[in-house]
């Protein structure tokens, strides 16, 4: 049987299927899963393009993505920690400041790059059909990447100068970076197709995630927020994702001086509902931009 | 037995077109917002079916919603209204090297684009040699793609895609690209995926490659089907349509006219040979006919210096030949006002099968248009098939000749 003999028995065994299928809202879930799935290897490929390309043509490549964390890390320890003093207040601060940093930006540059993956990528979108989440995915992908690089530095850290990690509460900080992780995607996905129809949303998300930096207690401890605002505006305060998943991260891997005021109450029970609550957001944003990525063609 | 690859039920696509983005604008005009959004209706009902093995082009005039039916068809845009089903792997060519990084080697962009064309990285690995092979730069291979010439970007796109191994290729203007010899190979290849049985679309606004590589052609205008046929037919509406485009822009655009009037009449052909009519050509012939242009010239007033123009070409709108009463033929032509009947006369015709158009132009001593009949004639040539191409000749082999 000729090559072409065989493909017309193949093809005529086949389903006729639809180029475009109006997913219903709830159940185009499972569907839009398992062509992203279908099309990880290409993800990985994305991440691996975007991290090569960074450090392509320079000597030292990766290192660098190291130096920059080494050297916040060192400016943290001796100007605010010992010069400005913020040592006296928060002990080991240069760690604790690591700490919540490390998850602060693992959520930064998830959103950050997410809501422009879209519109970065329009030469493809315009020309060829793949599932559009692979491109705000990739984002994750690649910030995952950095982020783990400054973790093992802050491990590193930790056990060096920061007087090791506290082996009990080693499950906060796993949640804690799966909080930062599925808030920081579900935005991205959301906020990488509204920007295709109003490019005004990168610049107002840069805006944003300078406030919410300041609105996280990443240089500032809870103690010093509980002891200015009621317990109303502290439950807002507590409403924040990121705010919990940096109490998560510090729990764990920063040794304070025992004094359990530096955490919240109930931090485990905050944890799992803002990560239940987070979920529910990445299912409603996904279907959101299933909605959205259908016109992304004749809009980018 | 024909299985259909591709089906089409009444498409309706249109876009919006937005007038003004910025803020300052919009908040100026806010009450007005809905009227300066116009929508252009790309596909007005569009509907076809297309079977595995077929290679169908998609000709039209730009505009004519040819991409973006190649755009639905391979699931990049969301139609209004329709509905289009597909069977197999299909693949969408509409740019080469789509998602090419230049930062990255010819080897990382390999993987890439394949990955980006749906390509596993096992089959991308299986294939790897061959498509460096069939790029032509394994030397480049390792350098970055931003160092490398317009020629070897191209070349290496094309390998890639044309590995991609589609049941139904869509193709918008990318069929062959570099130098003449890497043309010639594309087109092999192109060959080569008809006789696998692939299917291709594609949308081309070269006539001669649809005529050549597709059986079947689908006119668009306006967004809709307006022929679908054999791409003789096809192209010949296609061309006929051109060419009263053009002819409309000519007179728009003249802005010389003649001191002078006159007019070309009546216009028929006939062969001296034995020929026959039919309905829609004036005269079918074997080759070697000798054709006859019979006119009558009508001259309000007495024009000196005067030139007849008359050419042959295909009905795809290829040139045959032409004639110039002035540079061509030393012939004396009268001079006075009133009508004058000739007859021009094309010895030994050797054309290959085809149909021919024969198109004539008056001109005065300055060389400004008088008058001017594009399809003035119409007539085919049929042969008994012993060549091809545009240039009949029946060929004889010896062996051994003494």
């Amino acid at each position: 049987m000729s090559l072409a003999e065989e493909r017309m028995e193949r093809l005529a065994g086949e389903p006729l299927r639809d180029t475009n299928t109006p997913r219903g809202f709830i159940s185009g879930v499972a569907q839009s899963v398992s062509v992203i799935w279908s099309r990880r290897e290409l993800i990985l490929l994305l991440v691996k393009r975007e991290i090569k390309s960074r450090y392509k043509d320079s000597a030292l490549g990766l290192v660098w993505s190291m130096i920059r964390p080494l050297m916040m890390l060192l400016i943290y320890y001796l100007v605010m920690g010992q010069f400005l003093g913020a040592v006296r207040m928060i002990p080991n601060f240069a760690i604790y400041v690591y700490t919540g940093l490390t998850v602060w930006s693992l959520f930064n540059e998830i959103v950050m790059m997410g809501t422009r993956s879209i519109v970065e990528n329009a030469g493809i979108i315009k020309k060829i059909y793949l599932p559009r989440e692979i491109f705000p995915l990739a984002a994750v992908g690649s910030a995952a990447f950095n982020f783990a690089v400054q973790l093992i530095i802050l491990l590193l850290a930790a056990f060096t100068v920061g007087g090791g990690v506290n082996g009990s509460h080693l499950l906060y900080p796993v949640l804690g970076i799966m909080v930062a992780t599925i808030w920081g995607t579900a935005l991205a996905l959301i906020l990488s197709a509204t920007n295709v129809y109003l490019r005004d949303i990168q610049h107002l998300v840069e805006v944003l995630l300078l406030i919410g930096f300041w609105a996280s207690p990443v240089v500032y401890s809870w103690p010093m927020v509980a002891s200015k605002v009621g317990t109303t505006l502290q439950e807002i305060y507590m409403a924040n994702p990121i705010t919990v998943a940096v109490f998560g991260m510090q729990n764990g891997l920063w040794v304070g001086n025992g004094d359990p005021s530096f955490a919240p109450d109930h931090l485990l029970a905050r944890l799992l509902i803002t990560l239940g609550v987070g979920l529910v957001a990445l299912f409603f944003c996904q279907r959101v931009f299933d909605r959205l990525q259908r016109n992304f063609a004749q809009e980018i | 037995m024909a299985v259909e690859v591709v089906r089409v039920e009444h498409l309706v696509k249109s876009f919006t077109l937005r007038k003004q983005k910025s803020v300052k604008e919009s908040l100026l005009n806010a009450s007005r917002a809905r009227t300066t959004n116009e929508t252009f209706q790309a596909l007005a009902d569009v509907s076809c079916s297309i079977n595995a093995g077929e290679s169908v082009g998609l000709v039209g005039p730009n505009g004519s919603g040819k991409s973006t039916l190649l755009k639905i068809i391979g699931g990049i845009l969301t139609p209004n209204q329709g509905r289009v089903q597909v069977r197999g792997r299909v693949a969408a060519l509409l740019e080469l090297g789509a998602g090419f990084h230049p930062d990255l080697s010819g080897r990382e962009n390999i993987f890439l684009n394949a990955s980006v064309l749906g390509v596993s990285r096992s089959e991308a690995q299986r294939y790897f040699n061959d498509i460096v092979e069939f790029s032509g730069i394994p030397d480049f291979i390792d350098t970055q793609v931003k160092f490398y010439s317009s020629g070897m970007y191209v070349r290496l796109a094309f390998s890639v895609a044309v590995h991609v191994d589609p049941d139904v290729l869509l193709v918008d203007e990318v069929l062959a690209v570099g130098d003449e010899p890497f043309q010639q190979k594309c087109m092999d290849k192109i060959r080569q995926f008809q006789h696998e049985g692939r299917t291709i679309v594609f949308v081309s606004h070269a006539p001669g490659q649809v005529a050549d590589l597709c059986d079947r052609a689908i006119l668009l205008e306006k967004g809709r089907v307006v022929v679908d046929d054999v791409p003789l037919i096809a192209l010949g509406r296609l061309r006929r349509d051109y060419q009263r485009v053009i002819e409309a822009n000519k007179e728009s655009n003249e802005t010389e006219h003649s001191a002078y009037q006159a007019s070309i009449d009546s216009v028929y052909l006939t062969s001296e040979q034995p020929s026959y009519h039919h309905s829609e050509f004036q005269v079918v012939s074997p080759p070697g006919l000798t054709l006859c242009v019979n006119l009558e010239l009508t001259f309000a007033q007495p024009v000196s210096g005067w030139s007849l123009q008359a050419s042959i070409e295909t009905t795809l709108g290829n040139h045959c030949l032409s004639v110039n009463t002035r540079d061509f033929l030393d012939a004396p032509l009268p001079t006075g006002s009133g009508t004058h009947k000739c007859v021009l006369r094309f010895p030994d015709l050797q054309l290959g099968e085809g149909d021919y158009v024969v198109n004539l132009a008056l001109h005065d001593e300055r060389d400004i248009r008088l008058d001017a009949i594009n399809r003035a004639g119409l007539f085919a040539i049929r042969t008994n098939g012993h060549s091809s191409g545009p240039v009949y000749s029946d060929p004889t082999i010896d062996f051994d000749p003494v």
